[in-house]
């Protein structure tokens, strides 16, 4: 146990990370600027909890999750996981966490998925009954039954993120880092992939950290979220407080019967006409039902649907309230060094 | 010690995949080997007993070389690249956070490779080269040993160098440049041009005492039995020597690289 209470298994506090960029000015003069890629960010994370950790790109999340697995050694704070110092005991750690990274591999390219478990096997020291039960739990729950003596490099981008998600929880890791484990997977797979993760956080009490820019991961899979940007916290709380935060609007997108002029319904607005089909935006704590029912009552009507709101969107109306939308601003992942 | 004896199976399996490969490898070093032979046969015919040898341990040293050369990568590649490449796309994160040494994980799978391309694109050439020219081979099964005692200590070295020139990648981001160099002072140094012993005066001197002579010219001596005793005892020191300095060196770098130089990629 280390020492650590339960409620603070992962800790950090004040935590920075400062990066020296250096960029050309001039043909040979070169300038150095600071990035302050974390700047200050301080969370608590209990044992056994699932939180989701979101942010546009450049906001700092993959190296705050570098520094929780101890390859990027912080600037200043104090962090620490199940009571470890990450950086300075990064192999001792490395046996209790698990890592997926989305738009990497763990695996090995020209072995079959079946030799690259064996390897993981050997690298955790996993004891024979662990490492089989545990293989058949994965190979059931995701499916990989009729994959496993295929080489990984002709598997598809979903089956390959099922395979390394196996890979990371065959050592019964207390953490799970999850960094984009859904991207460019089709929705059976996504569906797939939280299916098991609520298990594995059921069953075996898995403490998750998830990165990812789909809410629907977020709103299927975490109770608490917390929003970095700029290397800041900026909040910290339930995925509702964030969408009465964000102001967030759902969508309820109307065919009718002919080209009218915009909808005027009390408690929502049209913001969009197109031909016969308008879109009218309403708040996101309330009900679609009363709106259904007024556009039915006052125009003809040939169908309609909901929009959930865009995570990115809740973001982006929280941290740029002006309406703003220039998102993708921030520190670039370019040619960075200490 | 189990996990990296299981990281040295996979190593040899991954390259034992790619069997068209392999016959291709074969095919090329049973060529380039007739060549470098018939240059040796017109070379020695005008100065016999050139550095020593005559024109039959000249040829066998022609094609020890074409055995060796996937082997000991004596003209770099296997696992140079791959790491280069990991470290270039920020891939070598996923290698960090694993409870492993990176050095020895990527030493035991650089000996699988060794094995495999030993066995397969080392023994064929030396049969086709010794069916065809009248090559010197040993006569005593403990030279064999010898000879395959002195190879493993040759990977040894040879994985040494690669993986500093790899490591630099940490810093250059594209390390072509510096990969291109070391692979010709590979193919120079280690005799794989010419032995080092026809070379006379202080060049010799100097090329003999690099850590590129023990990747061919002293495994081929020792296959010549042209040492002997205490020089055979040498011959293997000067080998783990360098073997030992190099991945000290690379060891020393490593923990450099690792604490200093950012993961490359979001």
């Amino acid at each position: 146990m280390d020492g650590c209470a339960d409620d603070d298994f992962i800790e950090l506090d004040g935590v920075e990370k400062v990066f020296q960029v250096r960029r050309r000015a001039g043909l040979l003069r070169r300038e150095r600027r600071e990035v302050r890629a974390v700047d200050g960010i301080s969370f608590r994370v209990p044992r056994g909890e699932m939180v989701g950790y979101i942010g546009p790109n450049g906001a700092g999340k993959s190296t705050t999750i570098k520094m929780l697995t101890g390859i990027l050694v912080p600037s200043g704070g104090r962090l620490r996981v199940a009571g470890i110092d990450p950086s300075r005991e990064r192999t001792r750690l490395a046996r209790r966490i698990g890592v997926v990274f989305g738009q990497r591999t763990t695996l090995w390219w020209d072995l079959p998925l079946r030799d690259s478990y064996a390897l993981v096997r050997r690298m955790y020291r996993i004891p024979d009954g662990r490492y089989r039960e545990n293989l058949d739990r994965c190979v059931e729950l995701l499916d990989l039954g009729a994959l496993l003596e295929v080489p990984v490099r002709q598997l598809s981008l979903g089956q390959r993120m099922r395979g390394d998600i196996a890979a990371a929880l065959l050592h019964d890791p207390e953490v799970l880092y999850l960094d984009e484990p859904t991207i460019g997977l089709d929705v059976v797979s996504k569906a797939k992939v939280r299916e098991f993760l609520r298990e594995v956080n059921a069953e075996q009490g898995t403490t998750v950290l998830l990165t990812t820019h789909d809410l629907t991961d977020i709103e299927q899979l975490c109770e608490r979220v917390m929003v970095i940007d700029h290397g800041r916290l900026v909040y910290d709380g339930g995925l509702a407080g964030l969408h009465a935060v964000g102001e967030s609007e759902r969508t309820l997108v109307v065919d009718l019967e002919r080209e009218l002029p915009p909808i005027e319904i009390p408690g929502c607005r049209t913001v969009r006409v197109e031909g016969p089909r308008q879109w009218l935006a309403f708040p996101a704590g309330s009900s679609a039902a009363p709106l259904v029912a007024a556009v039915a009552d006052g125009y003809p009507l040939v169908d309609l649907s909901v929009r959930e709101p865009d995570i990115e969107d809740v973001i982006a109306r929280m941290l740029y309230p002006a309406g703003k939308t220039d998102v993708a601003s921030g520190p670039g992942p370019t040619s960075l060094s200490v | 010690m189990r996990l990296y004896a299981a990281v040295t199976m996979s190593g040899f399996r991954r390259y034992a995949t790619y069997r068209v490969a392999t016959a291709a490898g074969i095919f090329t070093n049973t060529v380039f080997g007739c060549i470098v032979a018939y240059t040796y046969m017109a070379l020695w015919d005008q100065r016999p007993h050139l550095g020593g040898y005559d024109l039959s341990q000249a040829l066998t040293f022609v094609w020890i070389g074409q055995a060796l050369l996937a082997a000991v990568a004596l003209l770099g590649g296997g696992f140079q690249e791959e790491l280069q490449e990991r470290i270039r796309s920020g891939d070598i994160a996923v290698d960090l956070y694993r409870p492993v040494d990176l050095q020895l994980w990527w030493l035991a799978g650089d000996l699988g490779r060794a094995l495999f391309q030993l066995l397969g694109r080392g023994i064929a050439p030396m049969v086709l080269g010794s069916l065809v020219f009248e090559l010197t081979l040993p006569r005593s099964a403990l030279t064999w040993v010898w000879f395959l005692l002195s190879v493993a200590l040759a990977v040894c070295v040879g994985f040494a160098v690669r993986y500093l020139v790899a490591l630099s990648a940490f810093w250059l981001l594209d390390a072509s440049g510096i990969s291109m160099m070391s692979g010709l002072l590979c193919l120079f140094f280690s005799g794989m041009i010419l032995p080092l012993n026809v070379f006379p005066g202080e060049l010799g001197e100097v090329a003999r005492t690099l850590p590129w002579a023990a990747m061919l010219q002293v495994p081929a001596d020792v296959f010549l039995g042209e040492h002997r005793g205490l020089g055979l005892v040498r011959a293997f020191a000067f080998q783990a020597g360098w073997a030992a300095v190099l991945l000290a060196a690379g060891r020393v770098l490593q923990s450099v690289a690792t604490r200093k130089v950012v993961v490359q990629g979001g």
